[in-house]
């Protein structure tokens, strides 16, 4: 037989079809699927239909969309969240499924509990209805989000239709300056493709300064795949992978463990295998970005001035602009760094991971916060390492609080909102008009720059502040 | 599911690019279940003020197109978060197809499982369309799945989309069914893959 060159997506494609139909539609197996309290429609379905959750052990709930981050201890004040919270408590327990609940130690944002659990692997295929599952990929993973129909069907029978995507590769080489992260890679990828560049596609991340991030940092990378329209993100699997995994509770152990890193150092793509398309970026090039508008592609180097429709040729480009730049309150040409903000959150499934929180802390150390601002950490877990490192202090002493882990700030539905009119800083993925809540102006970027932020008051270069410091 | 064939319909132009789901339904709205109905707070934060009242700019608000069936949209429709109940909002507001140039992926596919199409056009297209339906609401316009087509007065326009959802939304198969009828594979594929990948299984 032909042997036939394979991108790392064909290898996860291929290792989980059950058969496919004729119009090239395949059933996938699903090796791990996890729910939070917004899955609560996928369960309704399968109840409606009389059915029971077919593969409890591979499902996992965890509780971090809706659940508060403060006041722990006592029952949660708003009846309708707290029912949120409670379905998804009796959800988990009708069907035997282990749930990571509000007051398990383990709790935490789904994207981060997974990898921190070592439920997510390596040649696996994860589904979650949540959009940021693409995070899971770091791993070298086929994991996507899907929506209520889709969880509901995963539910009953563990397997999932869907057409093959495209394969695309994103390849970015050379070295990334000093105080320049993984979220500036992503943004600037996400500036350069647009926020629909890679729609249809699974995306590969290659090149030396994908090779040179932690798994913190590729797992920021693959969550904001979503925002760059694509199905998923991958980076494949190596040693810095597998020493990730290692021995984390759920991770494969002994024997098994090396056999798993045996298969999984196969699965990087073939040195020849071809991608539908081909995207490069000169990590050398990407200086800090900042958001300014209201999708993620409106993204800037943060020594940049803001757009100015008059100069812009095509009218419905200029249209939009006018439109992005009246919600969020900058004048035409503004120069970035003159943006004041109103207050910072640092958080959510794209930056609360333990290097996010170092990285904010190494700038707010010795330094306040001109601003208000909330930091919730990626997992209850994560939470206690950074208390065992005194990073609760640092930001406690430049003014933030300093709270539970959860979806929090990014979402708004547990009540943390950015208040009407009020610009924030934020290490979240989305800029969408009221995203944050009703009216509520954001500002995507890296922790880093957001403690430059913070400590500036306005939108800052990170770079000058961190000298003499050890990041 | 119902299914989607034909259909004749005022269609509504929304023509901004990137209306995500958020902006399709905001958060604040998923926690209702789903036999409340959505349509009365689809795009609700864009439709209607912090007050609640209608911003009369809002195309949907326009007494000739509040029954439009179609909506005519920009670029990246439905991008954003996978929450279904943003296609339930559309749907149950009385929406059965939406036009336009791309789609987010999830958005596109939780359509397919709830009998709402999306048709993809050129730019071009989308914004012929938009600008034909804005000169004249009373103009139908008649959108054939089978025949992949779109007509609004003389001109007719072919559209996109994949094989896989137009099956399902001309059938209104339903997955599940379709998926128990594969039992016996599913079964061989887990009996070879506990040979081939022994580590997938769950550590403890």
């Amino acid at each position: 037989m032909r042997h036939t060159s394979q991108t790392l997506f064909d290898k996860l494609w291929s290792s989980h079809e059950i058969a496919r139909r004729e119009d090239g539609a395949a059933l996938l197996f699903v090796d791990r699927h996890f729910v939070h309290e917004g899955s609560f429609h996928g369960f309704s379905q399968i109840k409606a239909r009389g059915r029971k959750v077919a593969e409890p052990n591979l499902t996992f709930g965890v509780a971090d969309h809706y659940v508060p981050t403060h006041d722990r201890d006592k029952a949660i004040a708003n009846p309708e969240i707290a029912e949120m919270v409670r379905k998804l408590e009796q959800n988990t327990i009708d069907n035997g499924v282990t749930l990571f609940g509000l007051r398990d130690r383990r709790q935490g944002i789904v994207h981060v509990v997974g990898p921190e659990q070592g439920l997510t692997l390596p040649g696996l295929l994860i589904v979650c209805g949540d959009s940021h599952t693409s995070t899971h990929g770091a791993f070298g993973t086929y994991a996507f989000g899907i929506g209520a129909s889709e969880v509901a069907h995963v539910l009953m029978t563990q397997t999932l239709w869907q057409k093959k995507p495209k394969r695309m590769r994103i390849t970015v080489d050379g070295q990334t300056g000093a105080g320049i992260a993984a979220k500036d890679i992503a943004l600037a990828i996400i500036a350069h493709i647009h926020a629909d560049g890679a729609q249809g596609h699974a995306i590969e991340y290659a090149g030396s300064a994908i090779r040179a991030l932690s798994m913190e940092g590729r797992l920021t990378l693959c969550n904001l795949s979503i925002e760059a329209g694509g199905r998923c993100g991958m980076v494949a699997p190596d040693a810095t992978t597998f020493a990730y995994i290692k021995g984390r509770p759920y991770a494969p152990q002994g024997e098994l463990f090396e056999r798993a890193v045996e298969d999984w150092s196969r699965l990087p793509s073939d040195a020849d295998a071809e991608f539908d398309r081909e995207v490069s970026l000169d990590a050398g090039a990407i200086a800090p970005v900042v958001t300014w508008g209201t999708t993620p592609d409106d993204a800037l180097p943060i020594d940049a001035s803001a757009p100015d429709p008059a100069r812009e040729t095509d009218e419905a480009r200029a249209s939009y602009i006018r439109d992005a730049l009246d919600y969020m309150a900058i004048r035409p040409g503004m120069k970035l760094t003159d943006v004041a903000i109103d207050r910072v959150f640092i958080g959510s499934c794209t930056n609360a991971r333990i290097e996010d929180l170092r990285a904010a802390a190494a700038v707010l150390a010795g330094r306040r916060s001109k601003v208000p601002g909330l930091v919730s950490p990626g997992s209850s877990l994560v939470k206690s390492q950074a208390e065992q490192e005194g990073l609760d202090r640092i930001f406690r002493d430049a003014g933030l609080e300093w709270a539970e882990s959860g979806c929090s700030m990014c979402v708004g539905i547990n009540g943390d909102l950015v208040p009407e009119g009020e610009r924030c800083a934020s290490t979240t993925n989305r800029n969408f008009k009221g995203r944050q809540g009703r009216g509520a102006r954001t500002h995507l970027m890296s922790p880093a720059m957001v403690a430059a932020a913070a400590v500036s008051g306005h939108l800052a270069d990170v770079r000058p502040m961190l000298a003499g410091r050890k990041v | 599911m119902d299914n989607f064939t034909r259909l004749t319909a005022t269609a509504c132009p929304l023509p901004q690019p990137n209306i995500n789901t958020d902006a399709i339904l905001p958060a604040r709205f998923l926690k209702w279940p789903r036999d409340k109905g959505l349509g009365s707070v689809l795009f609700n934060d864009i439709r209607r003020d912090a007050d609640g009242n209608e911003l009369a700019d809002f195309p949907l608000n326009k007494p000739a197109w509040r029954n439009a069936q179609i909506l005519i949209a920009g670029r990246n429709f439905g991008g954003g978060s996978s929450r279904e109940a943003a296609v339930y909002a559309v749907y149950d507001y009385g929406i059965r197809c939406v036009i336009a140039p791309s789609f987010g992926d999830i958005f596109a596919q939780n359509s397919v499982k709830n009998g709402l199409l999306t048709a993809a056009v050129s730019d071009a297209e989308a914004a012929e369309l938009a600008a034909a339906v804005a000169a004249d609401p009373s103009r139908a316009v008649t959108v054939d799945l089978d025949e992949q087509t779109i007509t609004c007065g003389n001109r007719t326009y072919s559209f996109a989309i994949d094989p896989v959802s137009k099956n399902q939304l001309l059938n209104g198969w339903d997955d599940v069914d379709l998926t128990e009828s594969f039992r016996q594979k599913i079964e061989d594929y887990r009996e070879a893959d506990r040979q081939s990948r022994p580590w997938a299984a769950i550590g403890r």
